[in-house]
């Protein structure tokens, strides 16, 4: 299989966004099929005495050498994808991810993150979300290796 | 060097690959014994059921678990030891028709958001003990067992003719079939039947597939161990954690097992039912946390696995070294776990259950075998864990490669590396002072760090050879002592001292001379010297905590029945204590660990759905434990003189041990005995040996009594009916046994105190039959 060398990440102006959590709601029908948005919601916008900040996964992949069942894989888009079909719900990825990109909601037991699939970019009303084209070894990071010792 | 984000399926080991006819495999399976039941859900942690299978006359049944069963017994170990006492008599002895090998889960067992929750707690009447032994092991079967239907298989009777059993969890039905064709070594039998059970032939299925085995040598010798597989996706082999100690995977053989194979159809986050899934996950993720953001700081698990030891040990003089003789060496550096890191395969999950982030399982993959049958192959050797690397150690053997030698023909042969290398360390040094030799030995060369001996040793027991030494040797530290002796050979006391054995288990790798806790950890102990029930050094020797026998007395009540519960519960004890939050030493009690001990407080209740408290915790080990003694009593043991443990492991058995620490000793003999400097520089070495040996035999016997009667024991180690009553207790039968002895051994005088007291000493209490007022 070609491995992917590119993969599309979001990218955020904070200076256009005003705080709709349109891309919030987006996301949540996504994942969960409801417009709450929040929890629910693979990208959290939050509001900062210097305008709002944008909070979501960059796709680096230290996630992917966690998983003991193989649930995590970069697919052929290069996205960092979970199959919840195969997840056990173990949350080492969840607690391992270093900016808390892989997110987990009380009514399900898997985990969920963002796969780069544009709903928030095509909802913002404001043109504040971008997906851009980064090559993967660039922001590729592996777990725990030569740590330690 | 492997730099990680390989996809699952790339990953390559660079093992010698195996193909099998399995069709033919198979095919020559005759079925003996078969069951079918009905699929369940497991329930806020419990399947409900146990499953029963007869090899003698091929009954397969399911029994029932009562509330009253989990109320008394909680689950896992408790669950073994209740199901043991309803199948065996007093008299059952290991090889015994009616002995039974039990492969227990535990309520917990099979979560997957805390680390450390997949353990199997195994039963069985011990070959080297004649009592109960109990292992806590990993792998993928206990947790699968549970998901398949069963809290806990008990196996009862002997086949005929080397067979398996097969629990299929997707189809509901167990059967009991020969198995002619099969390789019995692990490392290649786990392989064959993962792949024969896989539903597809996928990494995927073959991951729903757990197999016990054991190996050849385990038919030749006490030692047998059991290796539980679970399969790494990654490397695409089936990998093994040890039930090492006790023999079990003697028993195994003896029932005529070549494995046990366990199948499920699914596992998921919640596959145990949790009354409280989001608790779980919550107090679950919090640890994991704690493990990525201190385990480098701390134990080093993640990287080098229980390894990490072998450098601390060297440093506070605790490295079993020459049968424990010494506890560092020059050498030592060789074997640190910075060497072992180079050889391990990195960036890979090595938790031998989901979700454990810990990830002590470390491995060599590609390990080019040096000697016996598999030379030449390339393999992967699951190890070594600190234990293994201790054993050699103790034999001297201080090359990286030959331990993992040693580790991966101990695994695959089906012998506990522990036993193993604690008895030849033994040999060793009985082969130093010339009481063995090499023809006493079978023509061998067992002197300190002959590592080709060693694996010599080990080819010969797989071949089933049996000279005079092997046949003894192969069965243990206890029956070479008998043999030792009745030749006359050598001098009864260095040889009851010098080996390493208690209860006729051989000890695990600590040396304990300078901690009287510790020794009393590994004495006073159900099963024998092992670990597992308190691990006291640093708290007794290096930081002085606990200075009184009373306090000692407490640490060696609340330790022991605290690492009780993890056996009951299904977990395994080091996410407890080998990560620990970031402010715990400023906690109340640091040594207890406060915030993780309420973790589980919170564990148990959101997956159980009970309502306990940390005391609540205790006083569920403590049925298990007092019932567990009290077992042992009933089978003519757990009494004082079976807790008895050789001087190797309270001082210095022989000259050259006292004057490689002589500025330690002579001190002691002054600030602990009350010696004058002055006379002790006039003694000859052997007098003050002989003065030590006094103190330290009477402080052991005075610990002993404190212990006992902080347990709530009579003065000869025998659980008070007052004890087992306060603790629930009210089975007539098992009263009863208690009762008479507890009057046998008052019509003996044995009710008495073993310590010797000087005056303004006194014993834990000054009344006779004590225990008759207790409330």
């Amino acid at each position: 299989m070609e491995k992917p060398t590119t993969v599309k990440i979001l990218k955020f102006y904070p200076e256009k966004c005003k705080g709709c959590l349109d891309c919030e709601k987006a996301c949540s029908m996504v994942h969960f099929k409801t417009k709450e948005g929040g929890d629910k919601s693979a990208i959290r916008i939050t509001k900062t005495t210097n305008g709002y900040t944008m909070h979501v996964c960059d796709q680096r992949g230290l996630c992917l050498d966690m998983c003991p069942v193989g649930a995590l894989t970069r697919r052929k888009n290069g996205v960092v994808w979970l199959d919840k079909e195969i997840c056990v719900g173990c949350q080492a990825c969840v607690a391992f991810c270093p900016i808390g990109a892989m997110r987990k909601v009380d009514i399900r037991i898997e985990p969920f993150k963002c796969i780069s699939c544009g709903s928030c970019v095509r909802a913002c009303p404001e043109h504040a979300l971008e997906l851009v084209e980064v090559p993967i070894k660039k922001i590729k990071q592996v777990v725990y290796h030569k740590q330690g010792v | 060097m492997v730099e990680g984000q390989i996809p699952v399926e790339e990953y390559k080991t660079g093992n010698t690959d195996h193909t099998w006819d399995l069709v033919k495999l198979q095919t020559a399976h005759k079925v003996k014994a078969t069951f079918s039941y009905k699929k369940g859900e497991v329930n806020k942690g419990f399947a409900n059921r146990t499953l029963y299978i007869n090899l003698t006359t091929g009954v397969i049944k399911e029994k029932p678990v009562t509330e009253d069963m989990k109320k008394k017994f909680t689950g896992g170990r408790g669950f073994g030891l209740k199901l043991l006492w309803d199948s065996i008599k007093p008299t059952t002895r290991w090889d015994s028709d009616e002995n039974e090998l039990l492969v227990t889960t535990g309520p917990l067992c099979g979560t997957t958001q805390y680390a450390g929750s997949g353990k199997s707690l195994c039963l069985s009447i011990s070959p080297a003990t004649n009592i109960i032994c109990d292992c806590n092991v990993g792998g993928f079967f206990g947790p699968y067992l549970k998901f398949a239907g069963f809290d806990a298989l008990e196996i009862q009777g002997k086949a005929k003719e080397d067979s398996i059993i097969v629990i299929d969890g997707e189809k509901g039905t167990v059967t009991v079939e020969t198995a002619p064709l099969e390789e019995i070594n692990t490392h290649l039998l786990s392989e064959q039947l993962t792949h024969m059970y896989a539903t597809t032939d996928t990494d995927k299925c073959r991951q729903k597939v757990s197999v016990i085995s054991s190996g050849v040598a385990a038919d030749h010798s006490y030692w047998g161990c059991l290796n539980f597989s679970f399969y790494d996706i990654r490397r695409k082999v089936p990998r093994i954690k040890q039930a090492g100690r006790g023999g079990l995977g003697t028993v195994f053989r003896d029932k005529r097992l070549k494995a046990v194979v366990v199948k499920v159809e699914n596992v998921g986050g919640l596959s145990n039912h949790p009354a409280d899934p989001v608790k779980a996950a919550a107090v679950g993720t919090k640890l994991h946390k704690e493990i990525r953001d201190l385990d480098r700081y701390q134990c080093n698990m993640r990287a080098v696995g229980t390894g990490h030891l072998v450098e601390i040990m060297d440093a506070y003089d605790l490295l079993p070294t020459e049968n424990y003789r010494f506890g560092s060496f020059p050498k030592a550096s060789k074997i640190y776990s910075p060497k072992f890191y180079e050889h391990f395969t990195k960036v890979i999950p090595d938790g031998c259950w989901h979700g454990c982030t810990l990830a002590c399982a470390k491995t060599v993959d590609g390990y080019t075998v040096m000697t016996g049958p598999y030379k030449g192959e390339k393999v992967t050797v699951d190890g070594p864990e600190y234990e293994t690397i201790g054993a050699c150690s103790n034999m001297s053997i201080w090359d990286p490669l030959w331990i993992l030698e040693f580790n991966f023909y101990c695994d695959t042969y089906g012998i506990d590396t522990i036993s193993a290398g604690t008895a030849l360390a033994f040999y060793m040094e009985m082969y130093e002072y010339g009481i063995l030799n090499k023809k006493r030995c079978d023509g061998l060369e067992l002197w300190f760090g002959n590592a080709d001996a060693v694996l010599e040793f080990l080819h010969r027991l797989a071949n089933g050879e049996d000279g005079p030494f092997l046949s003894v040797a192969s069965k243990g530290i206890r029956r070479v002592k008998d043999w030792i002796i009745k030749n006359g050979w050598g001098d009864k006391k260095l040889v009851e001292d010098a080996g390493m054995e208690s209860k006729g288990l051989e000890y695990s790798e600590y040396v304990t001379k300078e901690s009287l806790a510790m020794q009393g950890g590994y004495g006073l102990t159900l099963k024998g010297p092992q670990h597992d029930e308190a691990w006291l050094i640093f708290m007794d020797m290096v930081n002085n905590a606990i200075p009184t026998f009373q306090m000692k007395a407490e640490a060696l009540h609340y330790f022991p029945m605290w690492r009780t519960w993890f056996g009951l519960n299904g977990l395994c004890k080091l996410p407890w204590n080998d990560i620990e939050p970031a402010n715990n030493a400023e906690m109340p009690e640091p040594n207890k660990v406060p915030e993780h001990v309420q973790n589980y407080v919170e564990l148990q209740n959101a997956v159980t759905g009970w309502n306990v408290t940390k005391e609540d915790l205790i006083l569920q080990s403590e049925r298990c434990y007092n019932w567990q003694r009290a077992m042992n009593v009933w089978l003519g043991r757990g009494r004082r003189k079976d807790d008895w443990i050789p001087f190797r492991s309270m001082g210095p058995v022989t000259e050259m041990e006292y004057m490689s620490r002589k500025d330690r000793y002579d001190k002691q003999l002054v600030e602990k005995l009350g010696l004058a400097h002055t006379d002790v520089d006039k003694m000859t070495v052997k007098e003050k040996m002989n003065r030590l040996y006094e103190f330290r035999r009477n402080q052991y016997e005075k610990l002993a009594d404190a212990v006992y009667y902080r347990r709530g024991w009579t003065p000869n180690g025998v659980p008070t009916l007052q004890k087992m009553k306060q603790l629930g207790f009210t089975d007539a039968k098992m009263l009863k046994v208690i009762q008479d002895t507890i009057a046998a051994d008052e019509k003996k005088g044995l009710n008495v105190w073993g310590g010797v007291y000087a005056e303004g000493e006194q014993p834990p209490s000054s009344e006779k039959r004590y225990w008759e007022t207790w409330k």
